[in-house]
């Protein structure tokens, strides 16, 4: 790999700045948007959502109300009113959509925490850390539902720091700075994006919720691929990638599939070759044409590599 | 996948797998203790926290609230907050302190309305019907009603007044010669809207509410009040009992003369 220090520098030569940051700016939009819409309310007395991402109501209507909070709550032994019913099948049918990990890249407060540290970890040079296994997170969100079921109270939202950020955010909490503080710092020194790619259960069940989801990044242009690594280098959950992308001359077609990817579009950004684009999980034929080129330059030696 | 599982290669993966497996099993159960131990401690509300109207038990409640804060801003005065970082209170919670901002007993229940999960009971459409609490007067010394004065704001400014706090009439044993009028709960019809509290004059309250399980007595299930039992009865419990004249001295000490 080229000591390149900055990935997308390729790509910002060849499609310009704009174009390979659209994802970035979309996504750091769409999540100072929703932000902003709870924010309305409480600051300049503009009620468009009330409530926070645990359950809000917009324009007075629309209930949305997070499945994982439900879940939890339900395993403590409680049924929850309609409203909140119809709010979580709401945000669950949105998610099996956009896929389930949107919430993390698009919608959770604490991802740009997380990116804010992976940033300056990267400028410091840090090393990676503490590396625990990628299914930690499936384990803990075991733990916290049977700890829901044990206890009968929510016992994980006594300590879940992303709904005390965001909470804190909206209702002007004094010390909700301490939790982004303390998932900054865990980031940067203890573990390279420990909570949101080891830890966090609510990624886990948003992740469950994209092993099935209809929209995915697709590698559709995978034999254009020149090996910069620019996309494993931006990605927070490289991992996924590997199969779609490497998968050219096999049967693996070039939708990444695992539930672990983010949707956040980072990939589609710093590729010079516009390899990547979003698309639907059913598009995932090897692309026509693909598999003679396959069978002589890349090879099984890559696979290793 | 088609050799046979007895061969050394698939017993050592089995041998992994049970290892993982345990492993992890381990794992979730240590963290589950860790998580509810924690929650275990953290479930203790400070007395003076008092829940909305139409929660239930403390359990049952932090199982059903998800802490959204709808009730919070629906509610059309500076009663409701949610709980911060830190605080006593589960976190993000929705209380209120009685002494800071008591419950308006709004007729209309907005906070209950609000409530997406029924963690607030929609059942509860008479705010008079809420049990956020009961008010006890906690201190007879500085009360001044006690005093034999006549502040009377506590019972004033009930919301159910002259039902849910009434001032009954004692002899006043200082003075020999006047009354004092001693402000009474019952608990019955006392909400826990916590008006009373807001509203005592002195510089600390006398009187408080606080979560009913702190602020209410109980008599044994065993327990019999004979005076009752004879009314419900319509005539003694026991009958032929002969009563025998009560063998009063003629005066005090009278015997030993």
């Amino acid at each position: 790999m080229s000591a390149k220090t900055n990935p997308g520098t390729d790509a910002v030569t060849s499609k310009g700045w704009l174009a390979a940051h659209k994802w970035l700016l979309i996504r750091r939009a769409v999540q100072l948007s929703i932000l902003g819409l709870f924010l309305a309310g409480p600051l300049f007395d503009v009620w468009i959502i009330k409530g926070n991402l645990t359950s809000s109501l917009t324009l007075g209507v629309l209930p949305l109300s997070d499945p994982f909070i439900l879940v939890q709550s339900l395993l403590a032994g409680h049924i929850a009113a309609a409203s909140a019913l119809i709010g979580a099948a709401i945000v669950l049918a949105v998610y099996a959509l956009v896929g389930g990990r949107s919430y993390c890249s698009f919608v959770c407060p604490m991802n740009v925490v997380t990116d804010a540290s992976r940033w300056l970890a990267k400028r410091l040079d840090l090393p990676k850390g503490w590396q625990p296994a990628r299914e930690t997170r499936l384990w803990i969100l075991a733990s916290v539902l049977v700890t829901a079921l044990i206890t009968g109270v929510m016992a994980w939202e006594m300590l879940n720091p992303v709904t005390i950020l965001h909470r804190g955010l909206v209702y002007a909490s004094s010390y909700v700075w301490t939790v982004a503080l303390a998932i900054f710092l865990f980031d940067l020194v203890v573990s390279r994006r420990g909570w949101c790619g080891r830890l966090c259960p609510m990624g886990a069940f948003y992740g469950l919720i994209g092993s099935v989801s209809l929209t995915r990044v697709s590698a559709q242009n995978r034999t254009a691929c020149n090996d910069c690594m620019d996309c494993f280098a931006v990605c927070p959950e490289p991992h996924v990638i590997t199969p779609a992308l490497r998968g050219v001359g096999t049967a693996v077609g070039p939708v990444i599939l695992s539930g672990d990817c983010t949707n956040c579009g980072r990939c589609i950004d710093v590729c010079a070759k516009d390899v990547f684009r979003f698309d639907l999980r059913f598009h995932n034929d090897a692309p026509k044409g693909e598999r003679q080129r396959g069978d002589e330059t890349v090879s099984t030696d890559r696979h290793a590599a | 996948m088609g050799e046979p599982s007895t061969s050394p290669k698939s017993a050592v993966s089995r041998r992994r797998f049970l290892a993982n497996v345990a492993r992890a099993a381990g794992g979730v159960g240590a963290l589950s203790l860790v998580v509810g131990l924690f929650a275990r401690q953290a479930q203790s509300l400070p007395a003076q926290a008092l829940r909305p109207p139409g929660a239930g038990a403390e359990s049952d409640f932090l199982a059903a609230c998800i802490r959204c804060g709808l009730c919070v801003r629906d509610c059309p005065y500076p009663t409701l907050g949610l709980a911060d970082v830190g605080e006593d209170v589960p976190v993000g919670t929705p209380y209120f302190v009685a002494r800071r901002a008591p419950c308006e007993m709004c007729d209309d229940v907005p906070c209950v309305k609000a409530c997406p999960t029924g963690a607030l009971d929609p059942n509860l459409t008479n705010i008079d019907d809420a049990d956020m609490g009961l008010a006890v007067l906690v201190d007879e010394e500085t009360c001044l009603n006690f005093q034999g004065l006549r502040c009377d704001v506590c019972q004033r400014v009930c919301p159910l007044i002259n039902e849910a706090i009434t001032l009954e009439l004692h002899h006043n044993l200082r003075t020999g010669k006047h009354a004092v009028f001693i402000p009474t709960v019952h608990s019955d019809k006392c909400t826990g809207c916590g008006k009373c509290e807001r509203s005592c004059v002195l510089e600390t309250a006398a009187i408080r509410v606080f979560p009913r399980h702190l602020a209410k007595g109980r008599i044994g299930e065993h327990y019999r009040l004979g005076w009752v039992e004879k009314e419900n009865k319509g005539e003694s419990l026991i009958q032929g009992i002969v009563d025998l004249p009560d063998r009063m001295p003629d005066k005090l000490g009278g015997g030993l003369k």
